[in-house]
């Protein structure tokens, strides 16, 4: 066993540099090591209790910190840079590849950071570091939706700053321990994670973003930020009550998005809000039960959401097509995506056996222990509607339905390889979830295999199908059609340049008048210059120097009088 | 561009898709049915009606459709509604 001193981002941004230079098999050779040796170095050499810091002015930076919260999470990012980076092998291009792995460090260093500086730092590094998974897209929506990512993403760093300094202002502390909603501080912090968190209102970013990335780098950009934002919460606002309530409105209002859109990596989008709203819940309520449950919920979303958003990478990649109208009957020519997307879609739906249930199941046994009676029902209704439209509407309508036409080939074998890998834990976690539980943050008697729980969970998501399977054959199921849905967005991206266009049109007249006039005066002004000022003008004459002195007596006469004063 | 020289896939053929369907059915009748058989312990009360998951799931993705159906109306723009300016 090795002890070292260097902190876990370290590695990957070293990596990153090296990438700028290496090429062909010595750079993938490079993007599979960098996880693997990041991760042996977490699980060997720093163990709980670690603590790193460099003086910076007169603060002390904590570089790494490391405690079970921190821990869980650290192991997480680098099984998901390595499914990732394993998904993304075929990829040629250096940008790419430099910005996954800047990005998962700097994810890194943000959930290691042990002040609010530090974290500040990663955090911005997260946000500019990730728009470029989004911008090689090269097209000309994801030039734009980077855009606004970016804007919304530094925009909650600044927030997160600002926070910062009055907390340190307060408590003459910049720990990043636990925040509270108290206070200016305390409520900035607030905003500013739950922008990364996707919080109602605050979520559109996501929902534009991800699905406008290259295939490889929604799978990346899915890992991230937003579990960056729930450890954050977990670790300044646990048991906030408020956000309880926030993340049931987060489980259930995007799976109404989810049913009638059409983008399937949207669809994703919108369903890994509805994931998080169940983690935020946990978070809100505070108990051991439910902060477990979400942190594992999180770690488990990693991988299950990886996996959907890699079936469906896979799919863009092989098709060139995500639109659900476009799409169907492709497991005639890729029936090992399709099976592997159908074991994320049972892990997201919380099948027994898969990785889902053992760790949603946490949040909502807490739920009804703590009483929230009404909020366990609206996610007892975000369970059945994430199976109806993650579990089945995804690999129903990519692999099934009714048949395109499209005849394509079988992913590549690095992507088939990165599933499978994500499936496998799928299963391992959800059939042996004591590994997981071991590694939780707070102790834990939970187990979620009884006949009760398994018997309730089965006929909710049965039933949940058979809606489906009615639905269907009733002709009531709403066709994919080509088309957007508005959402909280339209307000910035229609509302906003209309409004700011109208009020141009508006005050034009006005405008052009205040222009007329002011030309009016400038000339005015230049006319008077060039008569005092011009070569004949009165301050072009030389002054005799007596006229000078007799200022300068004027000038010493009005000092003395106001010292006399 | 319907392919010519196709192979038949394993649900061309309507009578697979109605022996899938069929043991679906079969499945949720015995799950429900184990609702009368085992006996649950309950931690809530809503939970004493029998088959309360069943019906809840059903009833929730029926709504779920129904409620998102309509928001279509109000909601549903052009594909390229963000694209170009009015």
């Amino acid at each position: 066993m090795w002890m070292s001193e260097l902190p876990p981002f370290v590695i990957f941004f070293v990596a990153a540099l090296l990438a700028l230079a290496a090429r062909g098999w010595l750079r993938a050779v490079m993007m599979l090591a960098t996880p693997i040796v990041g991760g042996l170095h977490l699980w060997f050499g720093i163990p709980v209790g670690t603590l790193l810091s460099v003086p910076l002015l007169e603060f002390e930076l904590v570089l790494v910190r490391a405690d079970r919260l921190s821990l869980l999470f650290g192991y997480m990012f680098h099984i998901a840079a390595l499914i990732a980076m394993i998904f993304a092998l075929h990829v040629r291009e250096r940008t790419q590849t430099v910005a996954g792995l800047l990005y998962a460090g700097s994810a890194l260093g943000a959930v290691f950071a042990g002040d609010l500086i530090t974290l500040f730092i990663f955090w911005e590094l997260l946000a500019i570091t990730s728009v470029f998974l989004i911008w090689a897209r090269k097209t000309e929506r994801a030039m734009r939706a980077g855009q606004r990512y970016l804007i919304i993403q530094v925009t909650s760093g600044v927030l997160l700053l600002a926070g910062a300094l009055v907390h340190y202002h307060k408590n003459d502390s910049l720990a990043f321990d636990y925040i509270g909603l108290e206070g200016i501080s305390g409520t900035l912090i607030f905003i500013a994670f739950g922008i990364k968190c996707a919080f109602p209102f605050l979520h559109n970013w996501l929902t534009d973003a991800y699905p406008e990335a290259t295939p490889t780098g929604t799978v990346f950009l899915s890992a991230f930020t937003t579990k960056v934002a729930v450890y954050s919460l977990a670790r300044g606002f646990p048991g906030t009550d408020i956000l309880v309530y926030i993340g049931a409105a987060m489980t259930c209002f995007p799976i109404f998005y989810a049913v009638i859109e059409n983008d399937l990596r949207r669809v994703l989008a919108y369903s890994m809000i509805n994931q998080i709203g169940f983690m935020v819940c946990g978070v809100g309520i505070g108990t051991a039960l439910a902060l477990n449950g979400a942190v594992s919920h999180a770690f488990n979303d990693v991988i299950f959401k990886g996996l959907l958003f890699m079936s469906m990478g896979a799919v863009l990649y092989r098709t060139g097509e995500i639109r659900g109208s476009h799409l169907g009957g492709l497991y005639k020519t890729m029936p090992k995506t399709a099976i592997l997307c159908i074991v994320g879609a049972s892990s997201i739906s919380a099948f027994p056996l898969f990785s889902g249930f053992v760790s949603k199941s946490m949040v909502m046994t807490a739920m009804i222990e703590e009483g929230y009676d009404y909020l366990w029902l609206m996610l007892l209704f975000a369970s059945a509607g994430v199976f109806h439209h993650a579990g089945i509407k995804i690999p129903y309508f990519a692999f099934f339905a009714h048949d395109s036409g499209i005849r394509t080939q079988e992913a590549p074998r690095n992507m088939l390889i990165a599933m499978s890998l994500a499936a496998v834990l799928c299963i391992f976690i959800g059939s042996q979830p004591q590994y997981l539980y071991g590694l939780l943050p707070w102790e834990v008697d939970y187990w979620p295999y009884d006949t009760t729980h398994v018997l309730a969970q089965l006929q909710l998501l049965f039933f949940s199908a058979l809606a489906f399977v009615w639905l269907n054959k009733a002709g009531l199921y709403p066709p994919e059609l080509p088309s957007v849905n508005i959402d909280a967005e339209w307000l910035y991206r229609r509302l906003l340049p209309a409004g700011l266009r109208t009020t141009e049109r508006g005050l034009m007249p006005a405008w052009q008048g205040f222009n007329a006039a002011l030309s009016r005066q400038v000339n005015a002004l230049t006319d008077f210059l060039l008569r005092h000022h011009g070569p004949s003008g009165t301050m072009a004459r030389t002054w005799p120097t007596g006229s000078m002195a007799l200022w300068v007596a004027v000038l010493l006469a009005v000092m003395v009088l106001v010292y006399y004063i | 561009m319907q392919p010519h020289d196709e192979k038949q896939f394993i649900f061309d053929k309507t009578e697979n898709v109605n022996r899938l369907l069929r043991g679906f059915y079969i499945v949720c009748g015995v799950l429900l049915a184990l609702d009368f058989i085992i006996h649950r312990h309950m931690s809530h009360d809503w939970e004493h009606m029998p088959g309360f998951y069943a019906i809840f799931g059903f009833v929730a993705c029926v709504l779920l459709v129904l409620v998102a159906k309509e928001m279509r109306k109000v909601l549903m723009r052009r594909e390229d509604y963000y694209d170009v300016d009015e």
